[in-house]
């Protein structure tokens, strides 16, 4: 598997579990989540610093930007201009041109508005940012956002935070033979066996959060994922055998009494 | 003495010395500018223009970091 490399607009990856840091108790099980998990990218947001408690610390004292490839997310945006504002922010504060682009549609579903999404990323893709969208399990979206520029697209197995796993195992396969760019599956698994299921039907790439950082022993799932992420991949290599309604003998009957 | 200008810094009202750039009141804040984003009355700063920017009454200044964050945060940015 080392040579099973990750490439999305000329960056290599090295992992196929990419992870956020949200939700964690402190930076510190954040950075041992991370390290559990083997990701090497990991997502962060933008969010005014605190001007009158300098004592926190800066997460990325704690994950560093030369080992780790940051992603800046738009979490918590909910219209293009917002999306926009918080991309080039992300931008001007100087870790990279990659953006994980969100713009939501609902705060209860945490859905993408992907009319939104799509406006966002052509504005963006102009000027020059390498768009990854978090978008619906919807192929004609996932294509649509493909053709504007985006180098891989990042639909959701379910709600953010919801755990529920892949609820739409056929759109996702529908969207890996729509377009021809990396799919990375973001937000909605629960355990690592829903990740190892994504990479079995076919994702280049898991992210998530919650199902690590939510978790009762958040280091001990974080290093369960690397396995299911893992296992599930070189199951997809693998080549599974096909589904037969009834058995066939694996012992020859040939020498049987 | 110097005079003193009122400046909104992400989003409370702060008095500050005039003729201070974005770079002094970063200092000020004790607020490291790398891997910061600046905004001053909605123009996103380069990292580079922070010591020429000064400050003028009336100013809004957003200053942003990274923090943690994933497929999660739920947060509504509101100003």
């Amino acid at each position: 598997m080392t040579d099973d490399r990750l490439v999305i607009a000329g960056r290599e990856f090295k992992s196929r579990l990419w992870v956020g840091t949200g939700k964690y108790k402190d930076f510190v099980e954040t950075q041992k989540a991370i390290e559990a998990s083997g990701a090497d990218v990991v997502t962060v947001a933008v969010r005014r610093v605190n001007i009158t408690d300098r004592s926190k610390d800066n997460l990325l004292d704690y994950i560093d930007p030369k080992k780790y490839t940051i992603l800046p997310n738009t979490a918590g945006c909910y219209t293009v201009e917002d999306a926009v504002r918080y991309s080039r922010l992300a931008r001007a504060a100087g870790v990279s041109d990659l953006v994980k682009l969100e713009v939501l549609g609902d705060e209860r579903t945490l859905f993408p508005d992907t009319a939104g999404l799509i406006e966002a990323a052509k504005i963006l893709i102009k000027e020059g940012f390498i768009v990854l969208p978090y978008t619906n399990d919807d192929p004609i979206v996932a294509k649509k956002l493909v053709d504007i520029g985006c180098p891989a697209v990042m639909p959701l197995a379910a709600p953010i935070g919801s755990g529920l796993g892949i609820r739409n195992p056929y759109n996702l396969k529908i969207i890996m033979e729509t377009v021809k760019v990396p799919i990375i599956v973001d937000a909605g698994v629960g355990t690592a066996s829903d990740a190892a299921l994504a990479m079995e039907y076919g994702a280049d790439a898991v992210l998530m959060n919650t199902a690590i950082a939510g978790a009762q022993d958040p280091l001990a799932m974080a290093e369960a994922m690397k396995y299911g992420v893992h296992a599930g991949r070189l199951a997809y290599k693998a080549g599974r055998i096909p589904r037969k309604l009834y058995a066939t003998a694996s012992s020859p009957i040939e020498g049987m009494l | 003495m110097q005079d003193a200008i009122h400046i909104h810094v992400n989003g409370q009202a702060r008095t500050w010395r005039s003729g201070a750039t974005v770079a002094d009141l970063l200092q000020d804040l004790d607020i490291r500018t790398e891997r910061v984003a600046v905004e001053l009355n909605l123009e996103i700063l380069d990292q580079a223009a922070f010591g020429q920017r000064q400050l003028k009454n009336g100013d809004r200044v957003e200053i942003l970091g990274f923090i943690g964050g994933g497929a999660a945060a739920k947060a509504k940015a509101k100003d």
